[in-house]
């Protein structure tokens, strides 16, 4: 499934003195993600033998799907989310590749989502969508 | 070591829980919809708004917390304060009604923080621009969400019609208090950290002018005005219901974590 760096929330990692600082920044404020993430980032980091670690948030410059990675985009499309397009809506369907697709609601089951359909084979999708 | 609060701390301090208030008693309003809206996609959508504001919550009652020094973090002020401490503009505060006042109020609401978030990003502190920055991409979203509902719904039946225009006239008077400026507003403006919320209005107007026009609904011409949230000076009778509701764990189990 994606990574972090995939999805372009680490923004930096830097040694200070003996401290690993991990910029990171969310997607979505309220995203409920955010602590897992953390977790996953410091528990990777200490099976990799790093004991002194320090995550920092960064808002600014603010969060932008454009930081999704080309590798990311296409490990979202494979797992059957439509990715972000500049138009500003899914291009096609992930399923069958249709491009005869509705948007259902503004919003799906994450903040990051919406939910679309597609009308030839009729399947509900995900499309993550540009912010 | 600086000198103890300055009275520009105590008006920051102030400033950013009327942000995080506002924002935390409308997503708790709206999260009540959770597994109570007309449809799965309108739940759906109602929950990820209450999410953004919560998020949103956690990031401007943070930073009162760090402005005030006392060691309270965005939880502490949230579920550990009574309801003459809070901030919340009273708008946030009147019950959820039909679906269709929830979405009438979040527009009145949307509408006025797209315009105040984008002022707040030229904010000379750096840590409100930020904040600013990160809210105003997801408000934009619910301002695009909740404008085409109030006018698919004004433009809609005759009786969703009437349900709009009843809301309207029921919220608007609660929206004139998020224009009305006091001397925390004009400590900001003299910091340069936010606007004068009177110089929004007419930017506000035309805005919300536009999409009730092709809601089919009028503007209302009313400017009375119901104030005392922002202030804390008198708010709804509603808001101790929402703090009884959304602070009773952290009260009955203080510290409770899981
Ligand atoms: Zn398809």
């Amino acid at each position: 499934m994606i990574s972090l760096t995939d999805l372009g929330i680490i923004r930096d990692v830097a040694w200070q003195d003996d401290t690993l600082i991990v910029t990171v920044t969310p997607t979505y404020s309220g995203c409920p993600a955010t602590s897992i993430i953390n977790l996953d980032i410091e528990t990777a980091l200490r099976g990799h033998g790093i004991e002194k670690i320090e995550l920092k948030r960064q808002l600014s410059p603010a969060w932008t799907t454009d930081w999704l990675t080309e590798g990311g985009k296409r490990k979202l499309e494979a797992f059957g989310i439509a990715p972000p397009q500049p138009a500003g809506g899914p291009d096609h369907c992930p399923h069958c590749g249709s491009k005869s697709i509705e948007k259902i609601s503004q919003f799906g089951s994450t903040p990051c989502k919406a939910t679309w359909r597609c009308k030839d084979c009729l399947e509900p999708f995900d499309y993550f969508k540009c912010i | 070591m600086s000198t103890a609060v300055t009275s520009g701390d105590d008006a920051l301090f102030e400033f950013l829980c009327r942000m995080g208030d506002s924002t935390l008693v409308l997503g708790h309003r709206v999260s009540e919809w959770c597994g109570h809206a007309p449809v799965l996609e309108e739940d759906i959508a109602l929950a990820n708004t209450a999410l953004d504001l919560i998020g949103q919550t956690q990031l401007w009652l943070g930073l009162a917390g760090e402005v005030e020094g006392k060691g309270r973090d965005a939880d502490k002020l949230a579920f550990l304060r009574d309801g003459w401490d809070f901030r919340s503009a009273l708008l946030t505060e009147v019950p959820n009604g039909d679906f269709g006042r929830t979405l009438m109020r979040q527009f009145l609401f949307d509408a006025w923080h797209s315009i105040y978030l984008g002022r707040l990003l030229k904010s000379s502190d750096k840590r409100v621009a930020d904040i600013a920055e990160k809210a105003s991409k997801e408000v934009s979203y619910h301002l695009e969400r909740s404008a085409d509902t109030v006018v698919a719904l004004g433009d809609g039946t005759e009786e969703s019609h009437a349900r709009m225009a009843d809301a309207l006239a029921y919220l608007w008077p609660y929206v004139g208090e998020l224009f009305a400026g006091d001397a925390v507003d004009a400590a900001m403006v003299e910091a340069g950290v936010a606007p004068d919320p009177a110089s929004l209005r007419e930017e506000y107007d035309a805005l919300v002018g536009r999409i009730l026009e092709e809601a089919t609904l009028a503007l209302p011409e009313g400017r009375f005005a119901h104030k005392g949230g922002r202030d804390g000076r008198m708010h709804t009778e509603h808001l101790g219901h929402i703090l009884t509701q959304m602070q009773w764990l952290q009260r009955a189990y203080p510290g409770c974590t899981w």
